[in-house]
C-alpha cells in the first residue's frame, strides 16, 4: 500500500505542476498524506481539466448531509485575498435573485463567484464563460465574509468548487453560514498566509488526528498551523446543523422527503 | 432568574422641558409617527427600571436577591430564552425563538431548506411567528426578483403564515394595502419588536430591532430553515460591550453620527462575535427611530447584537403598536462588561464613512472639498420618518436648491405617507414632500431597500456609473450601491442634505446654526 502511495504522490505533484500557470521548481514528492492504516477504501480523483482539486480521504466516508465524516484532506490551487472581503465582493447583491437552494440556480451562483472584486485583483477567480474555479482554497486576510447575511457568500464559493477558506478571521454571520451549509470549510491561521502567498501556489490543508489543521505551501516549502475548529467542530464534523440536532435529539432522524 | 437591582434614583420621565432637542414638536398624526407621548405612570410600577449607569456599591447581592453571578440584558435574555437561569459568555445554548422574520431575498432559500430538511408536508413550529417582508427586489422587472416574491406567496398560503406584507400590483405600490416595505422598520411599525424577545432575521441588519431591548440578530438560509421547522436556534452566548453616551445631544448630530462615530473608533471587526449595549442620557434622550439607526450598524462594527435598555420611550412606542404581553430585562449592576467605552456626546462632530469601509472615519468638514455626484436618503438606516424631516428641516432653513442629484427613497409605506402628509416644525406647514420640491430634489419613490445595496440593473438610483454619492445607508464597500469603482460616503440626514445643496460633502452646521 505505501509503496502504491508513495508513486501516487509523485504522479499527483505533476499532475498539479503541469495545471498551474507557473513554471514550478521540482517538487519534492514526500508524502503528505497521513491514512488510517487500517483503512482499505481509497478514493482518488485524478487531475482532470475540469477539476482543480483533488480529494484524498482519509477513511470511506460519505459526503451526504446527515452523515459524519472525518474532514478531508485536499490540495489544490490558491487564490489570494486581503482584510475585509464583503459579501458584496464575494456575490454582489444583483445575483441575490437565485436562490442558493434550486441547483440550477446554485450552479449560476458558482459562476458568479468572487465577481465583485475589484479590478486590482487581476486574476478572476472564475473565468468569465465558465461556471467552476480552478482555485481550490481562498486564503484571506482579517474579517473574511462581513457584510450580509445572505448565504449566497459561502454558497457561490463551494458551487465554484473551492473546498476551503483559509483566513486570519471571519465576520461572525459568513463563518456561521459555512457552518451551517457545508459548502465550504472555514479554517482559521494563526500569521497573516495571506501575505506569504500568491493566487496560483499550490497549497494542501491536511487535517491531524488531533483536530488540528495545516496548510501546506508547495510551491513556497513552507507550512502553516490553522487553528482547531472549536465550538464549530462538533457541527462541521456531524455534517451541519441539522445533523448535529439530530444527533444532540433536537429534531427527529430526516424522513426520506 | 436573576432580579434586577432597583436603583436608589428611580428613573424618571424626562418633562417636555427637558427633552432631547430632537422632540420637533408636530401634532399626532397616525400610530406610526414618533411623538414624544409621556405616559411615565403607565405600568411603570411593576417594571423594575435600572439605572445602568449606577452600579450599588451600598446593597450587596444577598439583599436585593439576586444571583451571585450578575447578567448583562443580552445575557438575561438568552437564557430566559434557553430556560435556564444562568448563561455566560461562551456557552453554546439552545433558544427559543419568539419572531423569525424573512424577505424575498432569502425567504425562498430559507423555505427550501426547511422544506428539504422537514419534508416536503412539514408544517412550520408557528404561522404567528414568522413574518414574511419582501423589500429589496421589488420594483424591478427582473423576473427572477418577481417570481422570488411569487415563491414567497405560495409559502405563506400553504403554510397559513399570519404575517405576509404581500404586493401584487409592482407599478403602484399603493394599490396594495399590505405592503409595507423595508423589513426592519416594517418590523418596528407593526409592533413585532417586543423588549425581552428573541428575534431572528435573514438580513444582516436585523439587529436594528436591538434599539427595543431585545436579542436580534441576522442569520442565513439553512439558520433560519432550522428555526421554521423548530423555533430554535443554537446560539453561543456573547460577551457584551458597553458604549455609554452622555451629554446633551447636539442640535446638528444624528444617531448616525454617534454610530459612524464608535465604529470608526473600534473598526468594522471591533466588535466582531460580540453584543454593542448602548446606554446613558444621550441614549435616554433618543427617539425610537433614533435608537433603532443606532443599532442597525451594529453589524458594520462586526457585532452580534445591539441592545439599548427599554424605557418610557420604549413602552410607549411599543405598547401603541402590540398588544402581546412582553418583559423587559435590564443589565444587573455586578454584570460583567468585556469593555467599556464612554462618550461625551456634546462634544462630537458630524462625520462621514469614506470610502471605502465603514470605519473610514472623517469629520464631515474635513472633506468639504469632496465634489460629489449624487445624494441617497434612504434604507433602514436613514429612510424613515424621522431622517426625513430631518433632511426637510435643514433644507428648509437653507432655501435653496440642491446641486446634485437627490434621491429620496422612504423606507415603508407608512414613511412614504409620513413624508407626503406631516408638517414640519418651522416650516410653516409644509410638509417634507413639498420642502423637497421645492429644493429640486427627486419625487419620492416607491419604499423599498431600492439602492442601498445595487439590486438589479434597473432599480431606481443605482450606481450605474463610477460617481461619488452621500448616502444615508449602512455600507460603503467596492461596488455595494452598484458600480464598483463607486465611491460611497456614509452619512447622516443632515449631513446628506447639507451635501446636496454644495455638491461637496459638507458639515450640517453650514445650515443649521
Amino acid at each position: 500500500m505505501a509503496t502504491s502511495l508513495h508513486s501516487l504522490n509523485s504522479t499527483l505533484f505533476k499532475s498539479l505542476a503541469s495545471s498551474s500557470n507557473k513554471s514550478s521548481s521540482s517538487l519534492s514528492p514526500s508524502p503528505v498524506f497521513r491514512l488510517n492504516p487500517t483503512s482499505t477504501a481509497f478514493i482518488f480523483k485524478p487531475l482532470t481539466s475540469s477539476s482543480s482539486a483533488i480529494i484524498i480521504r482519509a477513511s470511506a466516508s460519505s459526503s451526504k448531509s446527515g452523515e459524519s465524516h472525518t474532514r478531508e484532506t485536499f490540495h489544490g490551487l490558491c487564490f489570494v485575498l486581503k482584510d475585509n472581503i464583503d459579501t458584496d465582493q464575494i456575490i454582489p447583491a444583483e445575483y441575490g435573485t437565485l436562490i442558493p437552494s434550486i441547483p440550477e440556480d446554485r450552479e449560476k451562483l458558482g459562476s458568479f463567484a468572487l465577481n465583485g472584486l475589484p479590478k486590482f485583483y487581476g486574476e478572476r477567480f472564475v473565468v468569465p464563460g465558465e461556471m467552476k474555479s480552478k482555485y481550490s482554497v481562498i486564503i484571506g486576510g482579517d474579517n473574511f465574509g462581513c457584510g450580509s447575511s445572505r448565504e449566497h457568500a459561502p454558497v457561490c464559493l463551494g458551487a465554484a468548487g473551492a473546498k476551503a477558506v483559509v483566513a486570519e478571521s471571519y465576520a461572525r454571520i459568513f463563518f456561521r453560514n459555512c457552518v451551517a451549509t457545508g459548502e465550504i470549510f472555514p479554517l482559521e491561521s494563526e500569521v497573516r498566509i495571506c501575505d506569504e502567498c500568491k493566487t496560483g501556489d499550490v497549497v494542501t490543508v491536511e487535517h491531524k488526528e488531533d483536530g488540528s489543521s495545516l496548510l501546506i505551501n508547495h510551491t513556497t516549502r513552507k507550512e502553516y498551523k490553522l487553528k482547531p475548529l472549536g465550538d464549530a467542530g462538533p457541527v462541521i464534523d456531524a455534517g451541519g446543523i441539522f445533523a448535529y440536532a439530530r444527533k444532540a435529539g433536537m429534531i427527529p432522524s430526516a424522513s426520506s422527503a | 432568574m436573576a432580579s434586577s437591582v432597583i436603583s436608589s434614583s428611580p428613573f424618571v420621565c424626562k418633562s417636555s422641558s427637558s427633552s432631547s432637542k430632537k422632540d420637533l414638536g408636530f401634532s399626532s398624526f397616525t400610530k406610526s409617527s414618533q411623538i414624544s407621548i409621556h405616559r411615565c405612570q403607565k405600568k411603570s410600577i411593576s417594571r423594575k427600571i435600572v439605572s445602568v449607569m449606577a452600579p450599588q456599591k451600598d446593597r450587596s447581592p444577598g439583599t436585593t436577591g439576586s444571583v451571585k453571578t450578575g447578567m448583562t440584558m443580552t445575557e438575561k435574555i438568552l437564557a430566559r430564552a434557553a430556560e435556564k437561569s444562568l448563561v455566560v459568555p461562551g456557552d453554546n445554548i439552545w433558544v427559543n425563538v419568539d419572531v423569525l422574520m424573512t424577505h424575498d431575498v432569502c425567504g425562498p432559500g430559507a423555505f427550501g431548506i426547511f422544506k428539504r430538511e422537514f419534508g416536503e408536508k412539514a408544517k412550520v413550529w408557528d404561522p404567528e411567528k414568522i413574518v414574511v417582508i419582501p423589500d429589496h427586489y421589488i420594483f424591478t422587472a427582473d423576473k427572477r426578483a418577481n417570481r422570488n416574491v411569487d415563491i414567497m406567496r405560495e409559502h405563506c398560503k400553504e403554510q397559513n403564515i399570519k404575517y405576509f406584507y404581500d404586493i401584487t400590483d409592482l407599478g403602484n405600490f399603493k394599490a396594495n394595502p399590505d405592503y409595507k416595505g423595508v423589513c426592519h422598520v416594517a418590523l418596528a411599525q407593526e409592533g413585532h419588536c417586543r423588549p425581552g424577545e428573541v428575534l431572528l432575521g435573514t438580513d444582516s441588519h436585523t439587529c436594528t430591532a436591538g434599539a427595543f431591548g431585545q436579542f436580534a440578530t441576522g442569520i442565513g438560509n439553512t439558520d433560519a430553515g432550522f428555526v421554521l421547522g423548530t423555533g430554535k436556534i443554537l446560539l453561543k452566548v456573547p460577551p457584551t460591550m458597553r458604549f455609554i453616551l452622555d451629554g446633551e445631544m447636539p442640535s446638528y448630530l444624528q444617531a448616525k453620527d454617534l454610530i459612524l462615530q464608535i465604529i470608526g473608533e473600534i473598526s468594522v471587526a471591533g466588535a466582531t462575535y460580540k453584543t454593542m449595549e448602548f446606554s446613558g442620557t444621550c441614549i435616554e434622550s433618543l427617539s425610537m427611530e433614533e435608537r433603532m439607526t443606532l443599532c442597525n450598524m451594529v453589524v458594520e462594527a462586526g457585532g452580534k447584537n445591539g441592545v439599548i435598555p427599554p424605557d418610557a420611550t420604549t413602552l410607549n412606542y411599543v405598547e401603541n403598536r402590540t398588544s402581546v404581553p412582553f418583559e423587559p430585562v435590564y443589565s444587573d449592576g455586578n454584570a460583567s462588561f468585556v469593555a467599556d467605552y464612554r462618550f461625551d456626546v456634546s462634544k462630537l462632530e458630524p462625520v462621514v464613512a469614506k470610502p471605502h469601509s465603514p470605519d473610514n472615519r472623517a469629520l464631515a468638514r474635513e472633506c468639504k472639498d469632496v465634489k460629489i455626484d449624487r445624494v441617497y436618503i434612504g434604507s433602514c438606516t436613514g429612510g424613515k420618518t424621522e431622517d426625513f424631516m430631518a433632511a426637510a428641516k435643514l433644507f428648509h432653513a437653507a432655501g435653496k436648491k440642491v446641486k446634485v442629484p437627490t434621491f429620496l427613497v422612504p423606507a415603508t409605506q407608512k414613511v412614504w405617507m409620513d413624508v407626503y402628509a406631516l408638517p414640519v416644525p418651522g416650516s410653516g406647514g409644509k410638509t417634507c414632500a413639498q420642502i423637497f420640491e421645492e429644493a429640486g430634489c427627486d419625487t419620492p419613490a416607491s419604499p423599498s431597500c431600492g439602492a442601498c445595496l445595487g439590486g438589479p440593473a434597473d432599480t431606481y438610483a443605482r450606481l450605474n456609473e463610477p460617481q461619488v454619492c452621500v448616502s444615508t445607508t449602512n455600507r460603503n464597500f467596492p461596488g455595494r450601491m452598484g458600480h464598483k469603482e463607486g465611491q460611497i460616503y456614509l452619512a447622516s440626514p443632515y449631513t446628506a442634505a447639507a451635501s446636496a445643496l454644495t455638491g461637496h460633502v459638507t458639515d450640517p452646521r453650514e445650515f443649521l446654526q
